[in-house]
Formats: structure tokens, C-alpha cells, sequence
């Protein structure tokens, strides 16, 4: 194994590792720079901003062949860069980042994503007056995602883990003059921080228990060994150990990053922000980082686990996913809003991908992952497309018959709609999903995930097929005419659209080639991996099922094409279940009525506290020293004052009475004269007598 | 008063009783009158009451040779005349200024 | 005690009665010169002669008409309205009575102490002259200072003042 030690100048490691900052730092960098930039130079702005993802992706693409190298030779990759940030008392927090399988593919991922949708974006933004502003955010958004993707520390992690955050709340509300839009990136940031407070005390408890944060560390690394089996050995009540406990509530952070089950809310509100911040943000990458993390720290979740059998984590994992999955793809069907729809699908697909994690471990997670993003974020740039087209209309009741007006975008559509379905054989979201079922089938806690997850497939041909008709099929419902858009926009589309088909070859049986590149096996091309007991049987089910959900959506909504005023095929079978999934199944409601509506009676409470009870008590002390103030002066004035001028007056009468003895008149000086020498006189001869 | 019973029988009693007599008259005028020049001239009979006495015990007392009390008595007359001058003078410059010579009505130095 | 005494004492002591008792000024000057007179006799008796004469000679040759001279520049022949004992004469008699019984008092109880007769003394003036600048030059000079401020400051006191320029 190769690994590297402290940063050191000399590297024992591969020259791409030492440089694999660069990755995450080129963008943030130029995000940096855009920010420092007047408003109108938006040629450099997109340039510094296109320029940037591009080296990354030059840089990703590199160190993805260094680890493919690595692996053809058989030997396993996992290099990493670790130093120390600071000390405190005798321990130190350290940072650092990895480069192994794991994070080679994410990085050419969300790079290369990343690069397409930023050239989308200049098309896309192109009338609109803060483009500057928006590459600005766009950059950060980018580097602090890769930043995710290479950290080796967990807290390195969380860092950018919350900076992503952060952009996705700038992004979402981009328009912040429309106040939908702010609502919706206050909702976000709000969602998602419950998840980050359980991922942070995720993250002290882990520091507590290992006193470290770093993944790999020689051997010492949280996720090594020695860490494992010491997590593993404490129990945490529930038939968790410590390690389950930890990896649960890391799991937490994941679940409201990547809108599973109760803190999905924030996801629909999201699609507020810019088409292509949906594409990107919220269909490829950002949400995929909670699937990411769960991949990460696997071995926190895994440790413990009997050869074939699984956790407890693992276990909450695949049912929190097989629930969201399903949960969200029944609210999509009811849904208007052309990128409403998108967004509960992605909801559904992190379900599948999360159910993946927990049924068959971080490859067939991941290849879901990988193949998702590709396909999602085609879909989203070919929903803004058509938005464009339609003159930002974005109800799909005002669309129609958009296959003759705006060819391109409906062919990139359309292999991005049968890849989400999972078609079988050319596209990839079939070979990816059904690696998640085969592993659900195989499952032996419960068979409860699999015929969920198989709902939520036929579900998802359903939605799509009602979304595609009444879209593209039918004649034109809106006003105006709608027109293709420019190539800067569609040529994105048709990169996406092929790699939405030719992902599928390197995860296929016959040649599971991303399953053992992360997984550290060798893989070879045999057409025998379809002879696999089960696999072809499983293939058949859920093409039918796919074949099933396209066919009842095609004979519901058709080329029909009802006006935007008439309801719904379905609502009018079917009013009772109509109503309840358009409505989102009331979640937003339910929290309303308990968590927000706690917290205004809280928050009154708290006014109340203020106001009266802390407020009357400053008023009391006050009112005490005014008191005390007048009787003070009352004091001085009276009796200090008042005193001194009596005394004065006193003495001033007492002088007056005293002046009567000098009269002036000289006979009486005389008089007393001599009356006291009289008196004297007599005194002397009276004690003289003999 | 048993000198009284006896009659006065030393020439000296005789003169000082006189004196005394001269001295309680004088002070009498000086605190009785209302003009100023009647308290003056009370004054110098206080004065001359004096003189008497000095020149009685001059006469009848143990060293007459030693001319004590003549010389006491003619400085006396001296400086009595003396004061005299400068008293009237008062007087007169008083008159001039308030046009009166009642002490009743002097007591511009009434405090 | 011989008659010529009490016939003199009687004098003196009449003249300062006069002197303090009547109304117009000028009988009280005169009769002040009477008491001046009569005191003068009696030192002649007490064969003080020098003195006597000084008394005739100063008290009745200067200050009598000193006296005289002040009543006369101060208008004092006009009789005063209100009268010419003050208003709490009483007292003043009162208290001139308590000096009087004190004095007397103080002479009869030292009465037997008293000599009876002594000799004449052999004084001349020539003794008094020797004596004078002898044993009592100092204060006679300084007398001679006094006379001077006392004559100096008398004129002053009784010059018509400047006119003060305005």
C-alpha cells in the first residue's frame, strides 16, 4: 500500500497527490477573484470560473488514470496527505486529503458535470443581469464540492460539507427579490442543519472515542483497524455499538443533504433557484454528497457485520432509502411543475442509491450515484431548455407537442427519461438499478426493500411517461411559439445524453468494471457473468415492470393533450389518491403544524420572558434607583441644604441681636465703662479687706 | 464707717472724700448731658478730681522730698490741656460736618 | 479740719454741681472756672504752690476759655429742644453714685491707716526744676512731643476742610 506521512517536502507519494489540493483550490480561487469583479465583465468572470473547473478536471482526470494504473497492476491505492492544523493540550487536529478509488471517480464526476453545466450556464444566464455573481457562486460551490470529495479528515469534511451548504443557499435563492425563492433557501439551510447537528455529534463522539478525525493515518485513522474494532467493542444501547451509533448519526447529515425520508421538504422549494443550480446542485452533486459520505465512512457502518449478514446501521440505512424511494415517487405522479417532478425523482433515486449502500455495499451505491448524475442533471438541462424555449413557462399543462419544435432537446430528453426508467440493455440507469434490486433480492433480513424498491420502479416509468407526454407529446398548449435553443446549451445535452447510455457498459455482469475498481478485485469480460442463478430471471421482471409503468402512462396521457383547466387523467379514476399525492402527501403541512408552530409558541414564550419578565425586573431596578436618586436629593436638598442655610440664618440673627451692643452712642460706651470699673474696683477691695 | 463716728479726723480723708466727691460729680456730668462739650468738661473735672488726689497723698505721704506726686499731677495738667485742645477740636470739626453737638444723635458708629 | 477747707471744698464742689446742672452752656463754662479756681486754692493749701499756680494758669487760663470758645463757634447758647439730659440720665446717676459710694467707702474704711498730720514740705521750685530735667527729663520730653502733636492735630482736626475739586 502506498501511503504518504506527514506534509513533508519530500513525497513518498505520487506527484499527483501531492498536488490534489489544486483541485478544490483552483475554483475557490477564482470564485474569489469573480467576487472582486464589477458586475459587467461577465466574459471573464465565465471564463475564470469555466477556466478553473478545467484545470480541476485536467488535475481529476490525471489522478483517475494514476489509481486505474494503480489497480491494473494489482496494487491498491489509497494515498493520502495529512498535517497537522493545530494543538491543544496533548492533542492535535489534523487535516489532510485521500486519493483512492472512491474519490478518483467522484472527482472526474463532479468535475466533468460540473464543467458541462458551467457552459450550459452561460447560455442559460445569459439575459440574466447578476451573471457575474452567479459563476461567482457557481465556482465556490464547486471547489468546496470537491473539497468534499478529497478530504482524509472528517472535520476537513464537515468544513466543506457546510460551505456546500452555504452556496446551495445563495444559489437557491439567487432571485432573492422574489420571496418564494428566499423562503425556499431559508427552508433548505434550515432542513438540512438538522441533519448537520447530528452529523456533528457524530463527529465529537468519534473524536472522543479515537482521538482522531482522519480516515487514514498509517494504521491509526479512524476508519483503520485498530479504531474499528475499539469502536466496535462499546456498546451504545439500541444493539448498536459505538460504531453503528456514530455511523447513524453521520447518517443524519446524509439524510437531510440528500433529502431522504423526513427532511426532504427542502428539495421541491429548491427547484426556486436558477435551472442549471437545480442541475447541478440538486440533481448531481450536492445531494449526492450525502451518499457520498455514507460511502466514506462505510466501515464505521459494515464493522461488526457477519460475513453475508448485515448491521443495525446498515439496516435503518435500506429502509430509510426503500421508503424515501417510494414515498417520493408517489408524490411525483401528481405533480405540474416540470422541474417539481425532477426533483421528487431525485428525492426517489438518492433513496435507491441509499437502499443500495445498505443492501449491497459502497459499489453498487455508487454506481447508481455515478450513473444518476449523468442522466439527472440531462434532464434538468433539458427542462431548462424547454423552459427557455417555452419563455420560462414551467407549468408542463402549458406545454405540448414540443417534439417537432424543439427536436434536440426532446431526443437528449428522451434518452435521459429511459435512462431514469432504466430501459433495459442501452442505458444506464438500468444496469445500475438493477444491481440495487439483485442486491435486494439477496437480502436476508427482509424481502420488505425489494418489492418497494420495485414499486418505486414502476412508479418512476410511470411519472416520467406522463411528464414526456405532456411535454413533448400532443399539440402546443401555452402561448407565444416555442423555439430550440442555442447550441452553447443543447451541445451539454448531447454529451450528457451519451454518457447516459455508455456508462452502462462499465457496470454491466459481464463486465463489472466499476464494481471491482472500488472494490479492489480484478475484473475481466465474461459474457458467463449473466449466468448468474436468479440475474436473468430478475432482468426480465424489472424490464417488464418498466415496460409496464411506460405502457399505462403512454395509455393514460397519450398524445392526449387535455387543457391546462381540465383535470388530470388519473384525478378523474381516481380523485381520493389524487388529491393526497398532489399535495405532497402533507408533510410541509404536518411540520408546519408541530415543529414550526413550537417553535412561534416558543418563540412568544421567549418574547414574553423578554419583554415582561426581564424587561419588568430592569424596570423595578430602575424604578428602585429613582427611588433611591430621589430620596437622595431629598436628603441634600433638605436636610444637608436645608440645615447648613438655617444655621447661617441663625447665626446671621444671632449676629444682629449681637451688633445692638455697639449702638454708637459713646455716653453709653462710657456707662459701662464705668460700671465695670465700679464693679471691678469693689471686687479688689472686698478680697483686700483685712 | 467708723472713721465717721470718729469724725474725720485726718486732714487727707477730708481731700480725698472731696475728690471723690469732684469725681463722681464729673462722671455724672459726663454720663448724664446731652452735649458733647458738657461730657468734655466732666471729663476735665474727673481730671482735676485726680489731680486733688495726687496732690493730697503728695502732701501727707511718707516722701515729699521725692516730688513723685507733684510731678504726676503737673504732667497731668499737661496732658490734660492737651486733650482738651484736641477733644474741642473734635467737637467743633463734628459741628461743622453734622451741625450738632448732641451725643444722642451721634451713633453713626452703631454696628 | 479747718474752716478754710470746707469753705474751699465747698466751693469746688458747688462750681462742679453748677457746671453739670445748669442749662445754659455758658453758666456751666463759668462755673466750671469757679471749680478750677477752687481746686487751684486748695492746692495752695496743700502748700503746693507750683501746682496751683500751673492749675490757675493752664486750666483756667487755657482750657476755661478753650471751653468757652468751643461752646461759642458751636452755637452752644441756644438751648437744645429736647433738653439737656439725656434720656436715661438715670442710669448714668445711678452709676456715677455707685462710683462715689465706692470711693467713699474704700476712704473711710482705710481710715485708720491714714497719717494725721505730717510736716511741710521743704519743696522750692528750684527743686521742681532740677527734678523736672534731672530725674524726669524723658517724660518731659516726651510731654513736650505730645503737646506738639496735640497742637497740630488740633488744627488739623479743626481746619475748614479743602474744597475737593469736582
Amino acid at each position: 500500500m502506498q501511503e504518504s506521512g506527514a506534509f513533508t517536502p519530500q513525497f513518498a507519494t505520487s506527484a499527483i497527490t501531492g498536488i490534489l489540493w489544486l483541485i478544490p483550490v483552483a475554483p475557490m480561487v477564482a470564485s474569489g477573484v469573480i467576487a472582486l469583479l464589477k458586475q459587467p465583465r461577465r466574459k471573464l468572470a465565465a471564463g475564470l470560473a469555466i477556466g478553473s473547473l478545467s484545470i480541476s478536471l485536467l488535475l481529476s482526470l490525471v489522478a483517475f488514470c494514476h489509481v486505474v494504473a494503480g489497480w491494473a497492476h494489482g496494487s491498491v491505492i489509497r494515498e493520502f496527505v495529512n498535517f497537522t492544523w493545530f494543538r491543544f493540550g496533548s492533542s492535535t487536529v489534523d487535516l489532510g486529503w485521500v486519493l483512492d478509488p472512491l474519490a478518483s471517480i467522484m472527482l472526474v464526476m463532479v468535475s466533468f458535470v460540473g464543467l458541462l453545466i458551467f457552459i450550459y450556464s452561460v447560455g442559460y444566464m445569459a439575459h440574466d443581469e447578476n451573471f457575474t455573481r452567479f459563476f461567482c457562486f457557481l465556482s465556490l460551490f464547486a471547489g468546496a464540492m470537491l473539497g468534499v470529495v478529497i478530504s482524509n479528515s472528517l472535520l476537513l469534511l464537515f468544513m466543506c460539507w457546510e460551505i456546500v451548504g452555504l452556496t446551495s443557499y445563495l444559489l437557491i435563492g439567487f432571485w432573492y427579490q422574489k420571496p418564494s425563492a428566499a423562503a425556499a433557501a431559508k427552508k433548505a439551510f434550515v432542513t438540512t442543519r438538522v441533519g448537520d447537528v447530528f452529523f456533528l455529534l457524530g463527529i465529537v463522539w468519534l473524536f472522543s472515542q479515537t482521538g482522531t478525525l482522519l480516515f487514514y493515518n498509517h494504521g491509526v485513522g479512524s476508519l483503520e483497524g485498530l479504531a474499528l474494532v475499539n469502536l466496535l467493542s462499546q456498546h451504545a444501547g439500541l444493539g448498536l455499538s459505538a460504531a453503528g451509533a456514530i455511523g447513524l448519526l453521520i447518517f443524519a447529515g446524509a439524510v437531510g443533504k440528500s433529502g431522504q425520508l423526513p427532511l426532504h421538504v427542502w428539495l421541491p422549494d429548491a427547484m426556486e433557484g436558477p435551472t442549471p443550480v437545480s442541475a447541478l446542485i440538486h440533481a448531481a452533486t450536492m445531494v449526492a454528497a450525502g451518499v457520498y459520505l455514507v460511502a466514506r465512512v462505510y466501515p464505521l457502518m459494515q464493522i461488526g457485520a457477519a460475513p453475508g449478514g448485515t448491521t443495525t446501521a446498515l439496516t435503518v440505512v435500506t429502509w430509510v432509502g426503500a421508503s424515501t424511494a417510494v414515498f417520493a415517487a408517489l408524490i411525483a405522479v401528481a405533480q405540474n411543475d416540470i422541474k417539481r417532478i425532477l426533483a421528487y425523482s431525485t428525492i426517489s433515486q438518492l433513496g435507491y442509491m441509499m437502499a443500495g449502500l445498505g443492501l449491497g455495499g459502497v459499489a453498487v451505491g455508487m454506481f447508481h450515484l455515478i450513473t444518476h448524475a449523468f442522466f439527472k442533471a440531462l434532464l434538468f438541462l433539458g427542462a431548462g431548455s424547454v423552459i427557455h424555449g417555452c419563455h420560462e413557462e414551467q407549468d408542463i399543462r402549458r406545454m405540448g407537442g414540443l417534439k417537432s419544435d424543439m427536436p434536440l432537446t426532446f431526443v437528449t430528453y428522451a434518452i435521459g427519461m429511459l435512462a431514469l426508467c432504466g430501459f433495459p440493455i442501452f442505458f444506464s440507469g438500468f444496469w445500475s438499478k438493477d444491481g440495487i434490486l439483485e442486491a435486494a433480492q439477496h437480502w436476508d433480513l427482509s424481502k420488505g426493500p425489494f418489492y418497494l424498491l420495485v414499486f418505486g420502479a414502476l412508479l418512476t416509468a410511470f411519472y416520467m411517461t406522463r411528464q414526456v407526454c405532456y411535454v413533448f407529446f400532443g399539440h402546443w398548449r401555452g402561448h407565444g411559439s416555442a423555439h430550440e435553443s442555442p447550441k452553447v446549451m443543447t451541445l451539454p445535452l448531447a454529451i450528457l445524453a451519451f454518457f447516459a447510455i455508455a456508462l452502462g457498459v462499465i457496470g454491466t455482469p459481464a463486465w463489472p468494471w466499476f464494481h471491482a475498481f472500488l472494490s479492489n478485485r480484478a475484473a475481466s469480460f465474461d459474457l458467463h457473468g449473466f449466468a448468474e442463478p436468479g440475474l436473468g430471471l430478475l432482468m426480465l421482471g424489472s424490464s417488464c415492470v418498466v415496460f409496464a409503468g411506460l405502457g399505462l402512462g403512454w395509455w393514460l396521457y397519450g398524445n392526449k393533450s387535455p387543457k391546462p383547466e381540465a383535470p388530470d387523467a388519473l384525478e378523474k379514476s381516481a380523485p381520493w389518491l389524487w388529491k393526497p399525492l398532489r399535495d405532497r402527501l402533507y408533510i410541509d403541512e404536518f411540520y408546519g403544524v408541530t415543529v414550526i408552530a413550537f417553535y412561534g409558541w416558543w418563540a412568544r414564550v421567549a418574547d414574553w420572558l423578554d419583554r415582561r419578565v426581564w424587561g419588568g425586573i430592569v424596570a423595578v431596578i430602575a424604578w428602585l434607583f429613582g427611588l433611591w436618586a430621589r430620596l437622595n436629593r431629598f436628603l441634600d436638598v433638605d436636610w444637608v441644604d436645608g440645615g447648613f442655610d438655617k444655621t447661617c440664618e441663625e447665626i446671621s440673627s444671632g449676629g444682629g441681636l449681637l451688633s445692638r451692643v455697639e449702638g454708637g452712642r459713646v455716653q453709653n460706651y462710657l456707662r459701662i465703662l464705668a460700671a465695670a470699673v465700679v464693679a471691678l474696683v469693689a471686687i479688689l477691695l472686698w478680697s483686700s479687706r483685712p | 464707717m467708723t472713721g465717721v463716728t470718729m469724725g474725720i479726723n485726718s486732714p487727707l480723708a477730708g481731700y480725698l472724700l472731696v475728690a471723690a466727691l469732684l469725681f463722681a460729680i464729673g462722671l455724672a456730668g459726663a454720663l448724664v448731658r446731652r452735649n458733647a462739650i458738657l461730657v468734655l468738661i466732666g471729663i476735665e473735672l474727673m481730671l482735676n478730681a485726680a489731680n486733688l488726689n495726687l496732690i493730697a497723698f503728695w502732701r501727707y505721704g511718707p516722701h515729699p522730698e521725692a516730688l513723685t506726686g507733684m510731678m504726676f499731677a503737673i504732667f497731668s495738667i499737661a496732658v490734660a490741656a492737651a486733650e482738651a485742645a484736641v477733644g474741642l477740636g473734635l467737637v467743633i470739626a463734628i459741628h461743622r460736618h453734622t451741625d450738632t453737638t448732641d451725643l444722642d444723635k451721634m451713633n453713626r458708629m452703631k454696628g | 479740719m479747718n474752716l478754710v477747707f470746707y469753705l474751699l471744698a465747698a466751693l469746688t464742689i458747688g462750681g462742679g454741681l453748677a457746671a453739670v446742672l445748669l442749662k445754659h452752656l455758658v453758666h456751666c463754662a463759668l462755673a466750671t472756672t469757679v471749680a478750677f479756681a477752687g481746686l487751684a486754692m486748695l492746692f495752695l493749701q496743700l502748700d503746693a504752690q507750683f501746682a496751683g499756680f500751673a492749675q490757675i494758669l493752664v486750666y483756667i487760663g487755657a482750657v476755661a476759655i478753650l471751653i468757652v470758645f468751643a461752646i461759642l463757634l458751636t452755637r452752644g447758647s441756644e438751648l437744645p429742644k429736647d433738653g439737656v439730659f439725656s434720656r436715661s440720665w438715670f442710669v448714668g446717676l445711678v452709676i456715677a453714685a455707685g462710683v462715689f459710694a465706692v470711693l467713699g467707702w474704700a476712704v473711710l474704711e482705710s481710715m485708720r491707716a491714714l497719717p494725721q498730720q505730717t510736716a511741710v514740705p521743704a519743696v522750692t521750685v528750684h527743686d521742681i526744676g532740677i527734678a523736672l530735667v534731672g530725674r524726669y527729663v524723658l517724660p518731659l520730653e516726651i510731654v513736650a512731643l505730645l503737646l506738639t502733636a496735640a497742637t497740630i492735630g488740633a488744627v488739623i482736626v479743626a481746619m475748614h476742610e479743602k474744597e475737593r475739586p469736582r
